[in-house]
C-alpha cells in the first residue's frame, strides 16, 4: 500500500466526522499556538531590549545625583547635588575600562526662532556625551573643545526641534534663542525616534556644558562645578558590571562617604534594568512553553483516545482489509498516518491561530513581533511527533486484530 | 488434469474453551477441483465456518495439511497468509463489508492496493470487474447510494478483481430479498461458468441447489459430499422459465 493511498483513506476517515476531528485536535491546536506565541513573544522582548539599548547608547552607566534625608524627610532624586565635573574627570582617569565619563546638565525651556517658539529639553553636554549616548551628527558638526572651554553660544539641535522651530528653513547657521540667550545652530543630530517608553528623543537642544551652566541653566540647581549627571561609557559589554563597582568606589571615596553610610548618588545600569525585564518576559515565555507542552501531551492523549475509539468502530473495516490482503504492517501504517494527519491538521490550525494571535498582540500591545519560520517548523514537527507517539499504540492494536474476530465484530 | 484448487488431509482446528478442548473441525479430507461450485452446509456449530476460515487462509489449522492451488499453506505466517489471500482468494460476505466512504470503484480497487498494483492498472482492472458484474455505470457511487443487490455486486467485483483461484462466499444472499438473492446466485453461476471456482457457505438448501456439489458438516466432521443432481439455474428462475424452489 503506497503512501498516497494511505493518505487518501486517512483524510476520508477524518472527513467522516469533522466535529470530532476538530475537538480531538483542540489540544494540539492550543499547544502549537502557544509554541508560536511563545517564540514570537520571546523574540519580540529580546528585540525590544536591543532597541532600547541602541537608543540609550550601548554599554553605559548613568550616574545621577542622590537623595537627601533631612529630619526624616526624604528628597527626590537629585535633591542632593553631589556630582561634579571633577568626579567625571576622575572616573575617566582612574578606571581603565571607562572610555568616556561625560558630565551633563539638563533643563527645559522655551526656544524662539523668528516668531516661532517651542518648549523643549535643554541639555548642556560635551562632545563626549553625544558619542557616549550614540548620537550621530546628521548635518553640520558637534562642539569643539575650544567652544566648550569658551562657553560658546552654539547649539546642536534634534530633528524634532529642527522641524518644529525652523519649518522649511535650513537651520544650520541660523540663530535661535534658548531661554532668551541667542545661539547659533551648528549641527543637527540624526533621528533617533521614540524611546520604547514613548518619549520623543529628538525633541532636544544640545549646548556646551559650560555655556549651559554659565548662561542658560546656571540659575537652577547646578552651580559652580556641579553637574546633573555623568554618563559613563564602558569599553565593552562584559566590563559594565565591574565598572559599575569601580564607579561606586571612586565616587564614595571622592565624596568622603564613610562605610555604612548611603551613597549620595545613584548609578543606573540601563542594560541591567532592561535585562531584568527581558528576564521576566523570558519567564513568561517559559510559562507559555509549559502550557504548550502540557496541551501537546493532553492533545496527544485526546488523539490516542479517539484513535482507540476509531479502531473499535472500524474493526470490521480492519477485518475486511486484512481479508483482502492487508498485512499487519499495512494496518499499522494506515492508523499511524491517520493519527499523524489528525495531529498535523491540529498543528496547522494552531499555526494559523498562533500567528494570528501574535499579530493581534503585536497590533494592540504595540509589541514588536518576530515570527520565526523555525518555530513554526518546530511546532509542526512536534505535532507530527505527537501523532506518531500517541497513534502508535492504537495502530498496533488494530494491526494485531484477528481477521476472523474483526470480521465478526458487530 | 491440473492440480486441484483445494486439497486437505486430516485438517483440524481445535479451540481451548474454558479448559475444554473443542474440535471445531476434526480431520477434514476434501479435494475441490478447478471450476467446481461447492456449497458448504450445516447447522450452527457444525464446523462450516471454521472450515471456511481455514480454506480462506484467515486461520491456521492446529493439525493436518492444506494445499491451496498446489502450495502447502497450512503452516504460513500471518503475513504470508495475508499475501496468499490477496493473490488467490476473493471473499464475499453476507453484509457486503464495503468501505462506506469510498466509491464502488475504490472499493473494488482495495485488494489491488494491497497487491501494490500501479494506479492506472488498478483503475482499468476495477472498471473491468465492475463491468463484469453489470455495474460499470455505478463506478463512482458511494455504497449508500446503491441497493443491497448492487452493494453485493460491488463486493463480488472486489472479490474477482485480483483474478483469484477461488471465490469464498459466506452467506452471500443472507441479507438480500429472495429475488435479489437469485440475481446474486445467477451472477455466481455466470462467473462459475466462466471458469472461476466458487465455494459458498450457506444454511439454505434452496441456495445450495445452485451449486454443483454439496459438502454437509455436522459436529466438526464432513458427513455428506454429494453432487447436485437437479441443479437449478438462477438465470432461468429470474426469466420465469423455471419456477422458484
Amino acid at each position: 500500500m503506497n503512501l498516497v493511498d494511505v493518505l487518501l483513506s486517512a483524510l476520508d476517515s477524518l472527513r467522516a466526522n469533522v466535529l470530532r476531528t476538530v475537538l480531538t485536535t483542540l489540544g494540539i491546536i492550543i499547544g502549537v499556538a502557544a509554541v508560536i506565541a511563545m517564540v514570537a513573544v520571546g523574540a519580540g522582548a529580546e528585540q525590544r531590549v536591543q532597541a532600547v539599548i541602541q537608543s540609550l547608547g550601548s554599554n553605559i552607566l548613568i550616574v545621577l545625583n542622590g537623595t537627601s534625608v533631612s529630619g526624616g524627610v526624604r528628597g527626590g532624586s537629585g535633591s542632593v547635588i553631589s556630582l561634579t565635573e571633577d568626579d567625571a574627570r576622575a572616573l575617566a582617569a582612574e578606571i581603565p575600562s571607562v572610555r568616556y565619563a561625560a558630565p551633563a546638565v539638563r533643563g527645559t525651556g522655551q526656544l524662539i526662532y523668528g516668531n516661532v517658539n517651542w518648549f523643549t529639553s535643554i541639555q548642556g553636554v560635551t562632545d563626549d556625551y553625544l558619542i557616549a549616548r550614540d548620537w550621530v551628527i546628521g548635518e553640520g558638526r558637534s562642539f569643539t573643545r575650544a567652544e566648550e572651554r569658551a562657553a560658546a553660544k552654539v547649539a546642536v539641535i534634534g530633528r524634532t526641534v529642527a522641524e518644529r522651530l525652523f519649518g522649511g528653513v535650513p537651520p544650520l547657521g541660523q540663530t535661535l534663542r534658548v531661554r532668551r540667550v541667542p545661539f547659533t545652530v551648528i549641527g543637527i543630530t540624526r533621528e533617533k525616534g521614540q524611546t520604547p517608553f514613548g518619549s520623543d528623543q529628538d525633541d532636544v537642544v544640545f549646548i556646551p556644558l559650560s555655556t549651559a551652566k554659565k548662561r542658560v541653566l546656571g540659575g537652577d540647581r547646578v552651580r559652580g562645578d556641579y553637574v546633573g549627571s555623568i554618563t559613563v561609557k564602558v569599553l565593552g559589554p562584559e566590563q559594565v558590571a565591574q565598572t559599575e563597582k569601580e564607579v561606586l568606589e571612586v565616587l564614595r571615596r571622592r565624596h568622603r562617604i564613610r562605610d555604612g553610610k548611603p551613597d549620595d548618588f545613584f548609578v543606573r545600569n540601563v542594560a541591567q534594568i532592561l535585562e531584568a525585564r527581558a528576564q521576566s518576559e523570558r519567564v513568561m515565555g517559559l510559562l507559555l512553553a509549559a502550557v504548550a507542552g502540557v496541551s501537546l501531551i493532553v492533545g496527544g492523549i485526546g488523539i490516542m483516545n479517539i484513535m482507540l475509539v476509531s479502531v473499535t468502530e472500524r474493526t470490521r473495516e480492519i477485518g475486511l482489509r486484512m481479508a483482502v490482503g492487508a498485512q499487519g504492517r499495512d494496518i499499522l501504517v494506515q492508523f499511524v498516518i491517520e493519527s499523524v494527519a489528525l495531529s498535523v491538521m491540529g498543528g496547522l490550525i494552531g499555526v494559523v491561530l498562533g500567528v494570528g494571535g501574535s499579530l493581534a498582540v503585536a497590533h494592540f500591545a504595540e509589541w514588536p513581533l518576530i515570527l520565526s519560520p523555525g518555530a513554526i517548523a518546530m511546532a509542526m514537527g512536534f505535532s507530527a511527533a505527537v501523532g506518531v507517539f500517541f497513534g502508535y499504540y492504537p495502530a498496533l492494536k488494530a494491526s494485531r486484530l484477528d481477521p476472523i474476530e474483526a470480521l465478526r465484530h458487530e | 488434469m491440473a492440480a486441484p484448487i483445494v486439497r486437505t488431509r486430516g485438517l483440524c482446528r481445535d479451540y481451548q474453551v474454558g479448559g475444554h478442548l473443542v474440535h471445531a473441525l476434526a480431520g477434514l479430507d476434501v479435494t475441490i477441483d478447478r471450476g467446481d461450485f461447492v456449497a458448504i452446509m450445516g447447522p450452527s456449530g457444525s464446523g462450516k465456518s471454521t472450515c471456511m476460515h481455514l480454506l480462506g487462509c484467515l486461520d491456521t489449522p492446529t493439525g493436518g495439511q492444506y494445499e491451496l492451488d498446489g502450495d502447502d499453506v497450512s503452516r504460513l505466517s500471518r503475513d504470508d497468509l495475508a499475501r496468499t489471500r490477496n493473490r488467490k482468494i476473493g471473499f464475499v460476505f453476507q453484509t457486503f463489508n464495503l468501505l462506506p466512504r469510498a466509491t464502488a470503484q475504490r472499493n473494488v480497487e482495495l485488494p489491488l492496493v494491497y497487491g501494490a498494483v500501479p494506479r492506472a492498472e488498478r483503475r482499468d482492472k476495477a472498471a473491468a470487474a465492475l463491468d463484469s458484474v453489470g455495474l460499470a455505470e455505478r463506478a463512482h457511487h458511494l455504497p449508500t447510494q446503491l441497493s443491497g443487490g448492487q452493494m453485493q455486486r460491488v463486493a463480488i467485483a472486489r472479490a474477482i478483481v485480483n483474478d483469484p483461484v477461488m471465490l469464498l462466499a459466506d452467506e452471500p444472499t443472507g441479507a438480500l430479498d429472495t429475488r435479489t438473492g437469485f440475481e446474486i446466485m445467477a451472477l455466481f453461476q455466470d462467473l462459475n461458468d466462466r471458469g472461476i471456482t466458487v465455494i459458498l457457505v450457506t444454511h439454505e438448501s434452496e441456495i445450495a441447489a445452485f451449486a454443483r456439489r454439496i459438502l454437509g458438516f455436522r459436529d466438526g466432521r464432513l458427513v455428506e459430499d454429494a453432487a447436485v443432481t437437479d441443479r437449478l439455474s438462477a438465470a432461468d428462475i429470474l426469466s420465469g422459465k423455471v419456477a422458484p424452489p
